[in-house]
């Protein structure tokens, strides 16, 4: 089988364009750790409301000034549904459904993960530019999907 | 110039792919509509009705789309390909019965979407829970292609006893491996079921929802490169005969086809990056597998623009420009294919970035992904089938193709009302506007300020696409009125452009590949997939939010 020469440059180029872009994408998650959100904890979601630290959702500060932020996603709503941060804030966000999938979204942030019953999933963001965000579902849950949000505002 | 009559048997199976092309035709045009109205309605214009909510339509256009449009034109032009590539006297009992079970499983699913008992959408995410005939409906119509896939098979072994150590046609090779890796992607929606009906029926009390979304992800991502490789099958071995060339290279072409059947499966992870309970360096994994399968598309890529320019030297022109004058754009169904592949190279960067592991957080679950997948079943795959029911529906009829300047006026608005939808969806996603959302005001929160005229814009390409879709109705139903008997039913498809260069016996062989396909999607997901097996944690026991 004969592959022609500039086919062969072409596939060279894509092939290569691709090990470049991995390679990015490596550096990323292993230098700035830059990964997607995975979560591994797990939850029964009928006891989410009794389970801590899920029966008080809100902002809590850590000892070395990072905080964590706990939400409950379930039809059609978050909670807590109003948060304050502070700016500059390094904020871990775990959030758990206690019914079906939903989503959990920030937009004009790289808050972007699944809250699925039975996990709790988690991601961290720095909120350096202070203002009202948005957080919304962004997975079909039903009927009252797109009344699915919540306030945060970071000042 | 008379033909000779045509076979009561050539007439039989032409019946049979007409029974495929009216379902494939019904399913877009309905689907459209209530495309059209989704449009509409995210942009404000319009509230639909609290007896047909936006879910409901959505639900109906991704199903009708994405399984019934495209599954039923693919079994239908592979059945068309096979039948007159290797003539010969056959049953056609195996591929009607095919044809019926598609139909009874459509017909059911279809019937829980319209009365609201099953409003889950396309992907049916436990543990939303739709009604168990739901989910036995689209069951039957992935066993009807499996028919048409042993039809296709039969036929293939057919022609290899009859013609020992000749290599099978390379348009039904085309074909015949498109239903190889439809096949291994389908065991994983089967076994889904396998989970979702019992529950959905009551006999059992809950569901790993987890193992659920990666069965649905192992077929879903999969099913992305049927419908390709359907497009594909024409692109490679009918479009060159619209314009008198040839296929580039047989070698590669079957290359192509067997890289497809063994990297479209192990893929499907990357529709899950942002979920829990599937640790990161899975995904890291399954961002180099879907790397993987962009080769072939690089390959295709080469093949068909050579096809082009080998083509313009044999007219003795050359150069880009007059390459691209040497081609006939004035053809629907070239136009078609041709404005479809250009839409594809937007699909396919945009493809990459979805799949990038940590990029994907920018874009998941955002619109960016639906302006994604417009540009790729909804452009390349969608304009390619439309473009190639021009030159069909007249080979099955024998009708002339009726306002042929009509056709090639629907091409380009379809192209344009994509080029235009999918734009502002791209831009939107990047601004955080959420897919699979009925309305985007947030209580008019500021945030979505910036949404609107994007919505807008939608809108209009969407009214673009739906008026492309009336007018190939016209054409559709024009050519099947049509009084003009005279089109010719015969059929010839491309042939190498080197009659010297030789295929190496290993890319001859199908079953094979497939079965090795198999195992690299089975060794791929064991990883993942016996983590969940191995801690289910919570069985959910469903629930209907709607």
């Amino acid at each position: 089988m004969h592959i022609h020469r500039y086919e062969r440059w072409w596939l060279g180029f894509g092939v290569g364009m691709l090990l470049v872009f991995l390679v990015l994408l490596a550096i990323a998650a292993f230098s700035s750790d830059i990964n997607p959100p995975s979560g591994l904890g797990q939850i029964d979601p009928t006891k989410v409301a009794q389970t801590a630290p899920f029966d008080h959702p809100g902002l809590r500060k850590l000892p070395n000034g990072a905080y964590e932020a706990y939400y409950v996603a379930h039809v059609f709503a978050f909670e807590p549904a109003r948060l304050t941060i502070p700016v500059g804030a390094k904020v871990t966000f775990y959030v758990t459904s206690s019914d079906v999938v939903h989503g959990f979204f920030i937009p004009y942030t790289d808050v972007n993960m699944m809250a699925i019953p039975g996990w709790v999933n988690q991601e961290t963001h720095t909120f350096s530019t202070p203002g009202h965000y948005l957080l919304i579902c962004n997975e079909y849950c039903g009927i009252g999907h797109q009344d699915m949000f919540a306030k945060i505002e970071v000042r | 110039m008379s033909e000779a009559r045509p076979s009561p048997a050539l007439l039989a199976e032409n019946r049979l792919v007409l029974a495929h092309v009216y379902m494939s035709t019904v399913a877009i045009c309905l689907g459209a509509l209530f495309g059209v109205l989704q449009g509409i309605a995210r942009s404000g214009a319009f509230t639909p009705p609290s007896w047909f909510d936006y879910y409901r339509m959505l639900t109906m256009h991704g199903v009708l789309m994405a399984l019934i449009f495209t599954t039923f034109f693919i079994t239908g032009i592979a059945e068309f390909v096979t039948y007159r590539a290797i003539p010969r006297e056959r049953s056609l009992v195996v591929a009607w019965l095919g044809w019926w079970v598609m139909l009874v499983g459509t017909v059911m699913a279809a019937t829980t979407i319209l009365d609201g008992n099953a409003t889950v959408l396309y992907t049916f995410y436990a543990p939303l829970k739709a009604s168990p005939w739901f989910y036995v409906g689209a069951t039957l119509l992935i066993a009807g292609t499996w028919f048409v896939a042993f039809d296709v098979f039969a036929n293939v072994n057919a022609f290899r006893r009859a013609n020992p150590g000749k290599p099978i046609p390379l348009v039904v090779y085309c074909a015949a491996a498109t239903f190889v890796m439809w096949i291994v992607a389908t065991l994983g929606v089967v076994a889904e079921m396998g989970l979702l009906i019992p529950w959905a029926f009551g006999w059992t009390s809950g569901i790993n929802v987890m193992l659920t979304r990666m069965l649905f992800w192992y077929f879903g991502h999969p099913l992305v490169y049927f419908w390709i490789m359907g497009a594909y099958v024409i692109w490679y071995n009918i479009i060159p005969t619209l314009y008198g060339g040839n296929v580039f290279s047989d070698g590669l072409t079957r290359l192509t086809f067997i890289m497809l059947i063994l990297l479209s499966t192990p893929v499907g992870i990357h529709h899950e990056f942002m979920e829990p309970g599937i640790a990161s360096g899975w995904k890291m994994l399954f961002t180099v597998t879907t790397y993987g399968v962009a080769i072939p598309s690089f390959i295709t890529a080469f093949a068909i623009f050579a096809s082009f320019e080998l083509f313009a030297i044999k007219q003795g022109r050359k150069g880009f420009l007059a390459t691209v004058r040497a081609l006939p754009w004035n053809d629907p169904t070239f136009s078609g294919a041709a404005l479809g592949m250009l839409l594809f190279i937007l699909g396919g960067f945009g493809g990459l970035v979805n799949a990038s592991y940590s990029m994907d957080m920018l874009v998941h679950n955002t619109i960016w992904i639906v302006g994604h997948f417009h540009v790729t079943v909804g452009g390349p795959v969608a304009l390619t089938f439309l473009g190639a029911s021009y030159w069909l529906i007249p080979k099955l009829t024998g009708r002339a193709l009726w306002k042929p300047e009509l056709a090639l006026f629907q091409t380009r608005l379809w192209f344009f009302g994509m080029l235009i939808m999918s734009f502002s969806m791209h831009v939107a996603g990047l601004l955080g506007v959420p897919r699979r959302t009925a309305a985007v005001d947030y209580a008019g929160a500021a945030a979505t300020q910036a949404w609107q005229p994007y919505m807008l814009l939608a809108a209009v390409g969407g009214i673009f696409l739906f008026a492309s879709i009336v007018t190939f109705a016209a054409v559709a139903i024009g050519t099947l009125r049509q009084n003009d008997k005279s089109a010719s039913m015969a059929v010839a498809f491309a042939t190498p452009a080197s009659s010297t260069d030789t295929t190496p016996a290993l890319l001859q062989s199908l079953y094979r590949w497939g079965l090795i396909a198999l195992v690299l999607a089975v060794v791929v997901y064991a990883g993942p997939a016996g983590d969940l097996i191995r801690h289910p944690g919570y069985l959910a026991p469903g629930m209907r939010t709607w």
